[in-house]
Protein backbone atom coordinates (compact mmCIF):
# COMPACT_ATOMS: atom_id res chain seq x y z
CA UNK A 1 0.00 0.00 0.00
CA UNK A 2 1.01 3.77 -0.28
CA UNK A 3 -0.57 6.48 0.62
CA UNK A 4 0.06 10.46 -0.25
CA UNK A 5 -1.71 13.47 1.40
CA UNK A 6 -0.93 17.39 1.69
CA UNK A 7 -2.75 18.10 4.81
CA UNK A 8 -3.64 21.35 7.18
CA UNK A 9 -3.86 20.05 10.90
CA UNK A 10 -0.93 18.26 12.62
CA UNK A 11 0.05 15.27 11.87
CA UNK A 12 -0.32 11.65 13.42
CA UNK A 13 3.01 10.31 13.58
CA UNK A 14 1.78 7.00 15.44
CA UNK A 15 -1.37 6.65 12.61
CA UNK A 16 0.81 6.80 10.08
CA UNK A 17 2.96 4.05 11.35
CA UNK A 18 -0.22 2.00 11.96
CA UNK A 19 -1.21 2.63 8.51
CA UNK A 20 1.95 0.71 7.12
CA UNK A 21 2.49 -1.63 9.86
CA UNK A 22 1.42 -5.25 9.35
CA UNK A 23 2.37 -9.15 10.47
CA UNK A 24 4.81 -9.35 7.88
CA UNK A 25 6.62 -6.06 8.40
CA UNK A 26 9.68 -6.71 10.65
CA UNK A 27 10.82 -3.24 9.94
CA UNK A 28 9.43 0.38 10.39
CA UNK A 29 11.42 3.50 9.29
CA UNK A 30 9.84 7.01 10.44
CA UNK A 31 11.22 10.44 9.18
CA UNK A 32 9.78 13.35 10.71
CA UNK A 33 10.58 16.63 9.65
CA UNK A 34 10.72 19.09 12.17
CA UNK A 35 10.40 23.04 12.95
CA UNK A 36 13.92 23.70 14.29
CA UNK A 37 14.86 27.17 15.81
CA UNK A 38 18.09 28.24 13.78
CA UNK A 39 18.56 28.41 10.03
CA UNK A 40 21.80 29.89 8.34
CA UNK A 41 22.68 31.17 11.92
CA UNK A 42 19.13 33.28 12.32
CA UNK A 43 16.79 32.78 14.99
CA UNK A 44 13.13 31.53 13.51
CA UNK A 45 10.22 31.78 15.16
CA UNK A 46 8.19 29.37 12.84
CA UNK A 47 7.76 28.61 9.19
CA UNK A 48 4.87 29.23 6.63
CA UNK A 49 4.26 26.31 4.09
CA UNK A 50 2.35 26.87 1.28
CA UNK A 51 1.73 23.84 -1.90
CA UNK A 52 0.47 23.63 -5.21
CA UNK A 53 -1.65 21.30 -3.83
CA UNK A 54 -3.39 19.39 -6.66
CA UNK A 55 -0.16 19.01 -8.39
CA UNK A 56 1.74 18.09 -4.99
CA UNK A 57 -0.51 15.52 -4.00
CA UNK A 58 0.34 13.82 -7.84
CA UNK A 59 3.72 14.20 -7.77
CA UNK A 60 4.01 12.69 -4.06
CA UNK A 61 2.10 9.70 -5.45
CA UNK A 62 4.72 9.42 -8.57
CA UNK A 63 7.45 9.18 -5.87
CA UNK A 64 5.63 6.35 -4.00
CA UNK A 65 5.28 4.32 -7.12
CA UNK A 66 8.34 5.20 -7.85
CA UNK A 67 9.49 3.62 -4.28
CA UNK A 68 7.44 0.94 -4.49
CA UNK A 69 8.51 -0.17 -7.38
CA UNK A 70 12.59 0.25 -6.71
CA UNK A 71 11.81 -1.99 -3.70
CA UNK A 72 8.94 -4.22 -3.64
CA UNK A 73 7.18 -4.96 -0.98
CA UNK A 74 7.32 -1.68 0.89
CA UNK A 75 4.33 -0.07 2.29
CA UNK A 76 4.58 3.94 2.42
CA UNK A 77 2.72 6.38 4.12
CA UNK A 78 3.34 9.75 3.70
CA UNK A 79 1.83 13.53 4.76
CA UNK A 80 3.26 16.98 4.45
CA UNK A 81 1.31 19.66 5.95
CA UNK A 82 1.09 23.04 5.30
CA UNK A 83 0.21 26.24 7.01
CA UNK A 84 1.95 28.19 9.71
CA UNK A 85 3.99 26.01 11.74
CA UNK A 86 5.97 26.62 15.22
CA UNK A 87 8.63 25.60 16.28
CA UNK A 88 9.14 21.66 17.44
CA UNK A 89 5.99 21.21 14.92
CA UNK A 90 6.46 18.03 12.28
CA UNK A 91 6.02 19.16 8.27
CA UNK A 92 6.41 15.88 7.08
CA UNK A 93 5.96 12.50 8.12
CA UNK A 94 7.07 9.38 5.84
CA UNK A 95 6.46 5.91 7.14
CA UNK A 96 7.51 3.16 5.56
CA UNK A 97 7.10 -0.62 6.56
CA UNK A 98 8.68 -3.79 4.73
CA UNK A 99 10.10 -7.52 6.12
CA UNK A 100 13.82 -5.90 6.01
CA UNK A 101 15.14 -2.89 7.73
CA UNK A 102 17.31 -2.28 4.25
CA UNK A 103 14.28 -1.71 2.16
CA UNK A 104 12.59 -0.22 5.14
CA UNK A 105 15.41 2.31 5.66
CA UNK A 106 16.06 3.19 1.61
CA UNK A 107 12.66 3.68 0.59
CA UNK A 108 11.91 6.05 3.32
CA UNK A 109 15.08 7.92 2.00
CA UNK A 110 14.18 7.81 -1.65
CA UNK A 111 10.73 9.49 -0.84
CA UNK A 112 12.47 12.30 1.16
CA UNK A 113 14.88 13.38 -0.93
CA UNK A 114 12.76 13.30 -4.18
CA UNK A 115 10.45 14.94 -2.24
CA UNK A 116 12.79 17.84 -1.41
CA UNK A 117 13.58 18.28 -4.86
CA UNK A 118 10.36 17.93 -6.71
CA UNK A 119 7.28 18.33 -4.82
CA UNK A 120 5.81 21.99 -5.54
CA UNK A 121 5.89 23.02 -1.46
CA UNK A 122 7.08 26.38 -0.65
CA UNK A 123 8.40 27.52 2.57
CA UNK A 124 8.82 31.45 4.29
CA UNK A 125 10.69 31.36 7.85
CA UNK A 126 9.55 33.82 10.11
CA UNK A 127 12.48 35.08 12.06
CA UNK A 128 12.67 36.71 15.44
CA UNK A 129 13.82 40.02 14.27
CA UNK A 130 10.13 40.15 12.45
CA UNK A 131 11.91 39.71 8.98
CA UNK A 132 10.83 36.72 7.23
CA UNK A 133 12.27 35.21 3.50
CA UNK A 134 11.32 31.94 1.08
CA UNK A 135 13.78 29.07 1.74
CA UNK A 136 15.05 28.00 -1.65
CA UNK A 137 15.94 24.33 -0.62
CA UNK A 138 17.61 23.80 -4.05
CA UNK A 139 20.27 26.56 -3.41
CA UNK A 140 20.06 25.17 0.45
CA UNK A 141 20.15 28.93 1.26
CA UNK A 142 17.78 31.65 1.33
CA UNK A 143 17.49 34.03 -1.26
CA UNK A 144 15.44 36.34 -1.66
CA UNK A 145 14.81 39.60 0.91
CA UNK A 146 11.65 40.74 -0.59
CA UNK A 147 9.24 40.15 2.16
CA UNK A 148 10.35 42.98 4.99
CA UNK B 1 -3.42 34.02 -27.10
CA UNK B 2 -4.54 34.70 -22.96
CA UNK B 3 -3.27 32.50 -20.43
CA UNK B 4 -4.19 32.45 -16.85
CA UNK B 5 -0.89 31.44 -15.24
CA UNK B 6 -0.84 30.27 -11.09
CA UNK B 7 1.46 31.95 -9.38
CA UNK B 8 2.82 30.76 -6.01
CA UNK B 9 5.87 31.70 -2.88
CA UNK B 10 7.75 34.52 -4.08
CA UNK B 11 6.39 35.35 -7.28
CA UNK B 12 2.40 35.43 -5.71
CA UNK B 13 4.22 37.69 -2.93
CA UNK B 14 6.15 39.98 -5.51
CA UNK B 15 3.30 39.96 -8.24
CA UNK B 16 0.69 40.42 -5.34
CA UNK B 17 -1.73 37.86 -6.55
CA UNK B 18 -1.77 34.06 -7.09
CA UNK B 19 -2.93 34.01 -10.72
CA UNK B 20 -2.23 36.81 -14.00
CA UNK B 21 -3.32 36.65 -17.21
CA UNK B 22 -0.84 37.19 -19.67
CA UNK B 23 -1.16 37.78 -23.70
CA UNK B 24 1.30 35.27 -25.55
CA UNK B 25 1.45 34.28 -29.18
CA UNK B 26 -0.38 31.29 -29.93
CA UNK B 27 2.82 29.69 -31.01
CA UNK B 28 4.19 30.58 -27.13
CA UNK B 29 6.28 28.22 -25.28
CA UNK B 30 6.39 27.43 -21.79
CA UNK B 31 10.02 29.91 -21.80
CA UNK B 32 7.63 32.63 -23.79
CA UNK B 33 4.93 32.42 -20.38
CA UNK B 34 8.11 32.87 -17.97
CA UNK B 35 9.54 35.52 -19.59
CA UNK B 36 6.06 37.40 -20.44
CA UNK B 37 5.45 36.61 -16.17
CA UNK B 38 8.65 38.21 -14.95
CA UNK B 39 8.05 41.14 -17.50
CA UNK B 40 5.18 42.39 -15.07
CA UNK B 41 7.72 42.89 -12.29
CA UNK B 42 10.94 43.52 -14.52
CA UNK B 43 13.32 45.23 -11.56
CA UNK B 44 12.61 42.62 -8.97
CA UNK B 45 14.74 39.78 -7.84
CA UNK B 46 12.75 36.57 -8.34
CA UNK B 47 14.62 33.54 -8.59
CA UNK B 48 14.49 31.04 -11.60
CA UNK B 49 11.44 29.17 -11.50
CA UNK B 50 10.02 26.08 -13.35
CA UNK B 51 7.12 25.30 -15.20
CA UNK B 52 4.22 23.59 -15.01
CA UNK B 53 1.76 22.48 -17.23
CA UNK B 54 -1.09 20.71 -16.62
CA UNK B 55 0.72 20.00 -13.15
CA UNK B 56 3.53 18.20 -14.56
CA UNK B 57 6.57 19.64 -15.20
CA UNK B 58 7.50 20.95 -18.46
CA UNK B 59 10.23 21.97 -20.59
CA UNK B 60 11.45 25.53 -21.66
CA UNK B 61 10.37 24.68 -25.46
CA UNK B 62 6.96 23.35 -24.80
CA UNK B 63 4.10 24.48 -26.51
CA UNK B 64 1.34 25.44 -24.19
CA UNK B 65 -2.64 25.79 -25.55
CA UNK B 66 -5.38 27.86 -24.49
CA UNK B 67 -7.16 26.42 -21.63
CA UNK B 68 -4.01 24.32 -20.52
CA UNK B 69 -3.09 24.66 -16.79
CA UNK B 70 -0.27 26.64 -16.43
CA UNK B 71 1.99 27.53 -13.12
CA UNK B 72 5.16 29.04 -12.49
CA UNK B 73 6.79 26.50 -10.07
CA UNK B 74 9.49 28.73 -7.98
CA UNK B 75 12.31 26.71 -6.64
CA UNK B 76 10.30 24.24 -3.51
CA UNK B 77 11.45 23.83 -0.48
CA UNK B 78 9.51 21.07 1.22
CA UNK B 79 10.06 19.03 4.26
Amino acid sequence: MSRAAVVERPIDVAALQSEVSSSAAGAVTLFIGIVRDTNAGRAVLGIEYSAYSGMAARELDAILLEATAAFAGVALAVEHRVGTLAIGDASVVIAAAHAHRAPALDACRYVVEQLKQRVPIWKRELYVDGSRDWVHARTDGVVSESAR
Amino acid sequence: MQLNVLLFASYAEVIGAHAVAVSVPDTATVGDVVAAVRALVPDSELPPALVAVNQVYAQPGQLVCEGDEVAIIPPVAGG
